[in-house]
């Protein structure tokens, strides 16, 4: 990334912190910060408008009942170039944004590795190597770098047909339909697991912040980058205090059921 | 329209043997005949389609020929090309073709269509667009071979020649065919067209000394419903017609495979995710408040192992 790039990337962020704000509470950790924040829901507003109004070309007996949330056939063909066009284009500050932290490492690998486990939860913590995105996550990413491309190549290719040979064309409908499906399934995974499997992440895109539990269950070696903490040390003395809790309720559990049974 | 066939004589009173005619049937297939050298380029036929369509009289670029305008546009279906050729011994040759849609039996534009009715075959071969139905996203435009549908920018859908249709249907010939003062536009069954440019190509090969003169019906596409006698069959691209008009067959993998195959494996996606949340439950940030109870017996279960 070119120093002026990453001038402006810088500049973006300062500004929407200023603008925005993010209480971070006793116990919780800053994940995204505002620019963050806001990119993510300008890109996931402009993708659900994508795909709502796509799937109302693409499928036929879809088409009967989503063309009308756009205003018709052609109202919804009209729009649908545009709201891609917009969701390319946050996507595209997303991506400058997230560039760093979502390069490909070795631990990314070894999380791949460990699919299988991670989906059947052999572990309830992560590995100590998991930092501030997973493998899966930097997958999702460069899936979405990947189709977005393809999307705004064909999609132009479709946009100016009459300038570009037809056989051109044709190959563009199936390439943008396949990049749609990649693209689904990912986002299917990302709704899943951002909201039901994994219960704290959606506040850390809605207020930023998540809960030293959450970052060192599922992210330790960034838990350990902003904390400077061990993440098993704080996991075993967590377990501890609840321990010690539990105990503590329990004796005045009982003290209170002797006194009421006196 | 009156069924034809009300009028077919079923018996005959003191009529020996069979009744004459009994068991006739019209040929379904209709088509437009056009025998491009006997055109003189009068664009009788243009004008007869603009007002049976009731289009206005469009702008249009002058760009050096006595062509009315470069292409066929969303209000102007029938357009003759006037292209300048070159006879065999140097001279100029007017090659005059009457450009429309050719209503193929292997529609491209239909073979294209995502929006569904917006394109549809009639039995007699007229291909159709209904525009209620069209969302303007020209797919067919793209999935023409001759590139005749046309964009219309104001009502954002897609308009082409309809072989008069609603006239067909009455029973009258396209508005073009009542209007040509050559005779070298027909109107009939398909069988019958074929026949008579058949013998016209026959005798442009025989007695006017066009030794390539042959019939343009593509069997590429199954064949059109509009049909050119040429004088140089051999090489159709003279008249700016494609030799082998072919229909991309990525649309069959697009329309009947990527898309139904894509949307069951969508709706296995979300089943998929569905199932593991309720078999297998959410990650929760550890350790869990309050603290996980390892032991936790199924009544049921433990009934059942009771049991021998």
């Amino acid at each position: 990334m070119s120093a002026s790039v990453e001038r402006f990337d810088e500049r973006a962020r300062r500004e929407a912190d200023r603008v925005g704000e993010t209480t971070v509470h006793r116990g919780e950790l800053l994940r995204h910060p505002v620019y963050t924040r806001v990119l993510h829901w300008s890109v996931a507003i402009f993708f659900v408008l994508s795909l709502a109004s796509g799937f109302a070309i693409y499928s036929p007996w879809l088409y009967r009942w989503l063309t009308p949330l756009f205003g018709g056939g052609a109202r919804t063909r009209l729009l649908h170039p545009w709201f891609g066009l917009l969701f390319d284009l946050f996507f595209f500050f997303q991506f400058l944004n997230w560039l760093t932290p979502m390069a490909w490492t070795a631990a990314d690998r070894r999380w791949v590795k460990r699919l299988k486990e991670y989906t059947t939860h052999q572990h309830r913590v992560e590995p100590e190597d998991v930092g501030f995105f997973n493998g899966g996550q930097k997958i999702y990413f460069w899936l979405i770098v990947l189709s977005g491309a393809l999307f705004l190549i064909t999609g132009l290719l479709m946009w100016f047909d009459h300038m570009i040979a037809r056989w051109v064309v044709a190959v563009s409908y199936v390439i943008h339909d396949l990049s749609a499906l990649l693209m689904l399934a990912g986002f299917i995974i990302h709704i899943y697991e951002g909201t039901s499997h994994q219960p704290g992440t959606l506040h850390s895109m809605i207020d930023g912040t998540v809960t030293e539990r959450w970052a060192w269950t599922h992210h330790p070696a960034w838990y350990q980058a902003v904390t400077g903490r061990d993440p098993q040390k704080s996991y075993e003395r967590e377990k501890r205090r609840q321990a010690e809790r539990a105990r503590a309720r329990e004796s005045w559990e009982r003290e209170q059921d002797a006194r009421e049974n006196l | 329209m009156p069924n034809p066939r009300t009028f077919q004589i079923q018996e005959i009173s003191a009529h020996p043997g069979p009744v004459p005619g009994a068991g006739t049937r019209r040929e379904d297939e209709v088509c437009k005949y056009i025998d491009v050298t006997t055109c003189i380029g009068c664009k009788a036929c243009e004008v007869a389609c603009v007002e049976w369509n009731d289009h206005p009289f469009r702008e249009t670029t002058f760009n050096d020929t006595y062509q009315t305008m470069p292409t066929t546009e969303w209000n102007y279906y029938n357009l003759i090309k006037f292209v300048e050729d070159q006879r065999d011994d140097g001279n100029l040759m007017w090659l005059l073709r009457k450009d429309q849609c050719m209503h193929c039996a292997d529609p491209g534009c239909l073979r294209a269509c995502p929006a569904d009715g917006a394109i549809i075959k009639y039995s007699n071969g007229i291909v159709d667009f209904q525009q209620e139905n069209c969302i303007g996203c020209g797919y067919c435009i793209s999935g023409c071979p001759y590139d005749i549908p046309k964009f219309h920018p104001k009502t954002n859908k897609v308009y082409k020649c309809t072989l008069c249709s609603d006239r067909v249907g009455q029973g009258l010939e396209p508005a073009c065919i009542k209007a040509c003062p050559t005779g070298c536009l027909k109107f009939g069954t398909k069988s019958d067209m074929v026949q008579i440019a058949g013998l016209r190509a026959k005798q442009l090969r025989e007695v006017s000394g066009f030794a390539d003169a042959g019939v343009y019906d593509p069997q590429s596409i199954g064949g059109t419903h509009v049909i050119y006698v040429l004088h140089d069959a051999k090489n159709p691209q003279r008249y700016g017609l494609p030799a082998n008009p072919v229909i991309p067959p990525s649309y069959t993998v697009w329309k009947w495979l990527a898309k139904p195959v894509g949307l069951w494996l969508g709706l296995l996606g979300i089943f998929a995710v569905f199932f593991h949340r309720v078999s297998v439950g959410p990650r929760l940030p550890q350790p869990e408040e309050p603290p996980v109870v390892t032991e936790h017996p199924d009544p049921v279960e433990a009934k059942r192992k009771e049991q021998p």
